[in-house]
């Protein structure tokens, strides 16, 4: 292995001595001119709390001041700064955080984490010019940064409110036993706003190989490869390039066993655009000069399908030979007589809807490193399932599971797509096959190209109602475009059909899904699996019948609403817990208010028009009719403190607080005696992945049994009965009963090898039941509801629309942590706000985030939460499951107002200015 | 190995253009979202050591801008209101963070259809200063940009200033964007309106429409409509009704030729009003 010159980069530019202040200390650096100076921050003096999110200027993640004013880092030459003094997140603080930060974390602000360093940043420039901001200024300040979390409302609120936090941080600690309930700050909330938080990419070792993935440009299309080795050969300090030929396990990953079949590195043939064919790993700067223009890899373009209608016609070519007519799988849920129902209903409404692939779009794209630990390969990479990731890669590389270790760094977004493996079997290989730690962090163009999308939609469907307005029958058909591998295509055929009824008694039912491959992006898990995509056909059809009834689109929804006792289109009986007529209920007062303001706005504005829309969700917490255990492992420590070890990664959804909250209330104990330890797969047991929103239900209910356990164990070895108090006092538990008081001395305990004296481990697994032939069974244990209004106005000259308010109210059975569940709801709003006006990701297209666009701060209209708990006889302290739930009202929501508004109903989402106006001006044209 | 260098002078900068084949790099913005995660493979001339090229400048005959000024830096000076359109073009340039650094004629070399500058600066009659070591030259902005990614600069040649005669620093401007988002956004289609108002009359009026051609473009039967026309808010109506046949919009993933056709004259007439004093300047989504 040959080394780079020292001082020159191999054909690149001659490096230059660059002197600046950085936080207020000077510093210099040997780099080339040109060099980013977000790369230099972070590579060279390691000052890794800036972000890179995409490498325009397109999403403000590595914001920074420079002599004062905001910028892009990653568009900042090095030679620019010379002499400048540069502030980034690592220099707000000062010995204690800023008012700022402390406001950050007040306010729920923060939830990943990734885009705070660039909103604080951002924020403090305007600060500092004018220290109480209106909402306006605020927005136009920040309208730089994106954030795909938190729906930027808390973001607005702690920028304004910024001046009152000048005292510090109120963690807001509940008392003993009353954490549940309670909003204490995020227990992982100080890191996310200092700029120290570790994602993945800011942990890479100096001396880590850097890994570069050559991709096909094609979308179906052969390949084969020159002389590599040769090539390899010819360039210093590259340390080997890596192929499919290379792979010492099964090429073959999914994360739904039976139908795995995508390979880690295309073997002969590549099925979609972007999909990785091999690995070019070599010295840090070797590979940052190194060209890929002239790799030897020779393409034969093979004719390619991208619409399932293409994909399913006859003749079709197969993406994958065992496949016929590309149908991966179908989903199929049937009750009563769903055609004689419509054949005898009193009034019905048909339609078709489209939607789009949607990208997920985290501002953190996929990063990590490999390196070899003896006989173990560790990975360190963001994800949101370790113990999925470790068994995927394993396979992959012909490993031993136990071979395999998974450390999640703290991940920076991940909505379903960082279920799927993406680099680490990658990485992997690279460390396995040199020896040397291997790193990657992709960009932002081979995120969006390589890794999965919400499945495109196209459906159709017919409901019935009798003429007192009770839904009679239901029939539903859609075809989700799952892309060119299954993923989790599957999970998403078979959870439209037993969602598509909405939360809404339907007798007489048909519902199918079919998962059809193409060469498209593959479609796997983005919040709500297909869902999201159902509502819209289901609730727009549902104003169209209250419409065709006479009746008001709330009352009708309230009419046919499931209660308790109802049994769903499954034929699962609700014995309790059903919550969204609660919801329906609660959204009364807004609703008339809401429609009384749009009726008086109209009667005096012609150009633009306002609407009003409603819509409805429910979703089951947990995997559909299969095992979907969390184990949750929780002791006391010789020196006093509860060790809980914390399987549920928190993708920013909040699972290390919320889980640690049920397990304080179960144990007695405060959540300051409370330590952490990480979902590592060498450290903690499996809590499952963080999917389906099922942490707070499934792992939430763990902890309570391990909270409960533990708290026996103390009490027993207390010989006290269930009515004492424990209490931690230094390295000493002191449990008291009445009057009496004992004290254990801990550090007089025998230790087990992680420390912990008193230890309990419990493992909990939602009842549920197959579903057979037609459907039927009962496929979660838990569900939860939710209703959103959207109020809002259309511009009828330009089709543009200005979103007023959006009023949520959502029932979450028991909200754990009540800041933390507003902060769900915002966010799932901004994505569902995204996914009804503007996201589209269109393959070849829309790879970057200028082209493919998400919510800006401006794009987000006031919210107001409405939290309903209707507690759940299953779920821990009652609690259902709500991070997906959040999302599915607001598009049809949105799609039912602007219909309001203007009359016509968009069937394509996103409803773009230009699809809105055509649908205005071909009614105009009915006329 | 490839050549860096970062002139302090023009005279020296210009020197260097002579001698080789240079990649210009100033404000940033778009010069690295081009290159990507590629390796750099062009000489690079950094022009940011050039001093004298950033700043405004009023002189008797017409206002220069010098051609490493910023879009932020048009925000801060003070101008006449001819200039509020492009004031109001300059606060929509990507976010606050790309008007920091992004330069003038950074935007006009880059020559994107969708260059939230152009319009402004054509209303304005705005002349694009290009030298090389052996001359000088003025362009009328729309002879500088030739198509989408194409401009008239000459090998060994860079834009130094922005000119803009005195005459046509007249009047009242305003900007209309519509995009699919609030910030951050490539526009779908905006347009800029500069009228010159004498007793109660339009007595000039500058019109333009930015991303509905190829280069952004005089509206000149929009101009000829309003011309003579009584300043009030049925000016809009003349927009909707003149001729508009310089337009050539093609559809893509923002939206449709027919939408962009129709949209074009809509904030027309908006910019129109603006321009006026008589309506709001922002469309977004």
């Amino acid at each position: 292995m040959s080394t780079v010159r020292p001082g020159i980069t191999q054909s690149g530019i001659e490096r230059a001595d660059i002197a600046f202040e950085v936080n207020g200390a000077a510093v210099s650096v040997s780099v080339p001119p040109v060099r980013r100076l977000s790369q230099v921050l972070r590579d060279e003096l390691r000052l890794t709390g800036t972000k890179v999110g995409c490498d325009a200027g397109d999403c403000g993640a590595c914001t920074v001041l420079v002599d004062g004013n905001p910028v892009c880092a990653c568009l900042v030459p090095a030679a620019s700064v010379s002499g400048a003094t540069i502030t980034t997140v690592e220099g707000l603080a000062s010995g204690r955080l800023s008012a700022l930060q402390a406001s950050f974390l007040e306010h729920g602000a923060a939830q990943c984490g990734i885009c705070t360093p660039g909103l604080l940043v951002a924020a403090t420039a305007l600060l500092e010019r004018n220290p109480t901001p209106s909402e306006a200024e605020t927005q136009d300040a920040l309208g730089g940064v994106l954030c795909r979390c938190t729906g930027y409302r808390k973001i607005i609120a702690a920028v304004m409110d910024a001046s009152r936090h000048m005292y510090g941080v109120d963690h807001r600690l509940p008392e003993v036993g009353r954490a549940v309930g309670a909003s204490p700050i995020r227990l992982d909330g100080v890191p996310k706003v200092t700029g120290d938080e570790k994602f993945g990419g800011d942990s890479f070792p100096a001396d880590a190989l850097a890994v570069l993935v050559v991709r096909s440009p094609h979308y179906y299309a052969r390949f084969s490869f020159g002389d590599l080795t040769a090539w390899a050969g010819s360039r210093p300090g590259i340390a080997g390039v890596f192929t499919a030929a290379d792979i010492p396990g099964h090429n073959c990953f999914g994360v739904i066993g039976p139908f795995a079949d995508q390979p880690a590195l295309a073997d002969g043939f590549a099925r979609f655009r972007g999909e990785a064919v091999a690995l070019v790993a070599g010295e840090r700067e070797a590979i940052l000069d190194l060209d890929l223009t002239d790799f030897p890899i020779a393409w034969t373009e093979l004719p390619h399908v991208l619409q399932p209608c293409e994909a399913r016609a006859d003749g079709a070519s197969l993406i994958h030979q065992h496949r016929p007519a590309n149908l991966l799988t179908s989903g199929f849920v049937e009750r009563g007589d769903p055609d004689a129902a419509l054949g005898s209903a009193a009034v019905t409404v048909s339609g078709a809807i489209e939607t789009s692939f949607v990208e997920h779009a985290y501002i953190e794209p996929e990063a990590g490193f490999a390196y070899r630990d003896g006989e173990m390969l560790v990975i360190v990479a963001c994800t949101q399932a370790p113990y999925m990731d470790r068994d995927d890669t394993a396979k992959v590389l012909g490993l031993a599971v136990d071979k395999v270790r998974i450390v999640p760094t703290a991940t920076g977004g991940g909505f379903g797509s960082k279920l799927d493996v993406s680099l680490q079997p990658l990485i992997g290989l690279v460390a396995m096959k040199t020896g040397r730690a291997a790193a990657l962090a992709y960009t932002r163009n081979e995120s969006m190209m390589s890794t999965t999308k919400r499945h495109p939609a196209e459906m159709k469907a017919t409901i019935g109602a009798d003429a007192e307005g009770r839904v009679t029958g239901m029939v539903f058909e859609g075809d989700f475009n799952t892309g060119a591998y299954a993923s989790w295509g599957p999970t998403v055929a078979n959870r439209v059909p037993v969602h598509a009824s909405g939360p809404y008694l339907t007798p007489n039912y048909r519902a199918t899904g079919y998962a059809i491959h193409t060469n498209g992006p593959i479609a796997g898990a983005f919040r709500g699996f297909g869902v999201p995509q159902a509502t819209i056909m289901q609730e727009t059809l549902y104003d169209e019948l209250a419409g065709k009834l006479g009746m008001d689109r709330l009352d009708f929804r309230l009419n046919n609403c499931l209660r308790n006792g109802s049994e769903t289109v499954t034929g699962q009986r609700l014995e309790s817990g059903v919550g969204i007529g609660e919801c329906l209920e609660s959204l009364r007062p807004h609703w008339s208010r809401a429609l009384a303001e749009a009726e008086a706005f109209n009667a005096v504005n012609g150009a633009s028009k306002r609407g009003v829309g409603v819509a409805s969700c429910w979703y089951g917490c947990g995997n559909t009719s299969l095992p979907n255990p969390s184990t949750i492992k929780v002791g006391i420590s010789g020196s006093g403190e509860v060790i809980l070890h914390q399987g549920a990664v928190d993708i920013g959804q909040g699972s290390n607080t919320v889980i640690t909250q049920i397990c304080a209330d179960a144990l007695g104990l405060p959540l300051d005696k409370f330590r952490l330890e990480s979902a590592d797969t060498a450290i903690s047991p499996d809590a499952g992945k963080t999917s389906a929103s099922r942490q707070t239900f499934v792992t939430g209910k763990a902890a309570e049994k391990a909270g409960r356990s533990l708290r026996e164990q103390i009490l027993r070895f207390a010989n006290v009965s269930g009515n004492a108090t424990i209490a931690l006092d230094g390295p000493s538990i002191s449990i008291r009963e009445g009057d009496a008081t004992r004290r254990i001395d801990l550090s007089t305990l025998k230790a087990d090898a992680g420390g912990l004296v008193f230890v309990a481990e419990e493992t909990y697994d939602p009842p549920t039941q197959p579903l057979d032939a037609k459907g039927q069974g009962k496929p979660y244990a838990v569900y939860g509801y939710g209703a959103q209004i959207a109020e809002l106005e259309v511009d009828l000259k330009l089709g543009t629309v200005k979103l007023i308010k959006i009023t949520a109210a959502h029932d979450v059975g028991k909200a754990i942590n009540p800041v933390l569940v507003e902060g769900q709801i915002e966010g799932g709003i901004a994505q569902g706000i995204g996914m009804a006006l503007m996201e589209e990701y269109i393959p070849g297209r829309t790879e970057n985030l200028h082209d493919y666009l998400i919510p800006t701060i401006g794009d987000v209209p006031p919210i107001e939460h409405i939290l309903v708990e209707v507690p759940d006889p299953e779920g821990p302290f009652g609690a259902k499951g709500l991070g997906e739930h959040v999302l599915i009202p607001t598009a049809p929501a949105i799609l039912n107002a602007i219909r309001h508004a203007t009359g016509v109903l968009v069937t394509k989402v996103p409803a773009t200015p230009s699809r809105i106006l055509a649908a205005i001006r071909e009614k105009e044209a009915r006329r | 190995m490839i050549r860096y260098a970062k002139p302090t002078t023009v005279d020296e900068a210009l020197a260097l253009l002579g001698e080789d084949r240079w990649r210009i790099l100033s404000g940033g913005t778009d010069f690295y979202p081009a290159q990507g995660a590629k390796p750099f493979r062009d000489n690079i001339l950094d022009v940011n050591g050039l001093v004298e090229l950033r700043g405004i400048a009023e002189a008797e005959e017409r206002w220069r801008i010098g051609a490493r000024t910023t879009w932020t830096d048009i925000v801060r000076h003070p101008l006449p209101a001819a200039f509020d359109g492009l004031k109001a073009a300059a606060r929509e340039v990507g976010s606050v963070q790309i008007q920091n650094v992004a330069t003038v004629a950074g935007n006009l070399c880059n020559a994107s259809p969708a260059a939230d500058g152009v319009p402004a600066l054509l209303v304005l009659d705005a002349d694009v200063e290009l030298r090389s070591a052996m001359a000088t030259r003025h362009l009328p902005l729309g002879d500088f940009i030739l198509g989408n990614r194409r401009t008239a600069l000459q090998p060994g040649e860079m834009v130094t200033a922005i000119l803009v005669p005195k005459r046509s620093a007249a009047g009242m401007s305003a900007f209309v964007k519509l995009g699919a988002r609030r910030y951050l956004v490539i526009s779908i289609a905006m347009a800029a309106a500069r009228l010159v108002v004498d007793d109660g009359v339009v007595a000039d009026a500058a019109i333009a429409v930015g991303a509905c051609s190829a280069v952004a473009r005089r509206l000149a039967g929009v101009e000829a409509a309003l011309r003579g026309q009584p300043v009030t808010a049925a000016l809009a109506d003349t927009v909707l009704s003149a001729h508009i046949d310089e337009l050539s919009p093609i559809a893509d993933v923002r939206g449709s030729a027919e939408y962009r056709k129709h949209a074009a004259r809509e904030i027309v007439a908006r910019a129109v009003r603006a321009a006026i004093g008589l309506g709001e300047s922002k469309v977004a989504a």
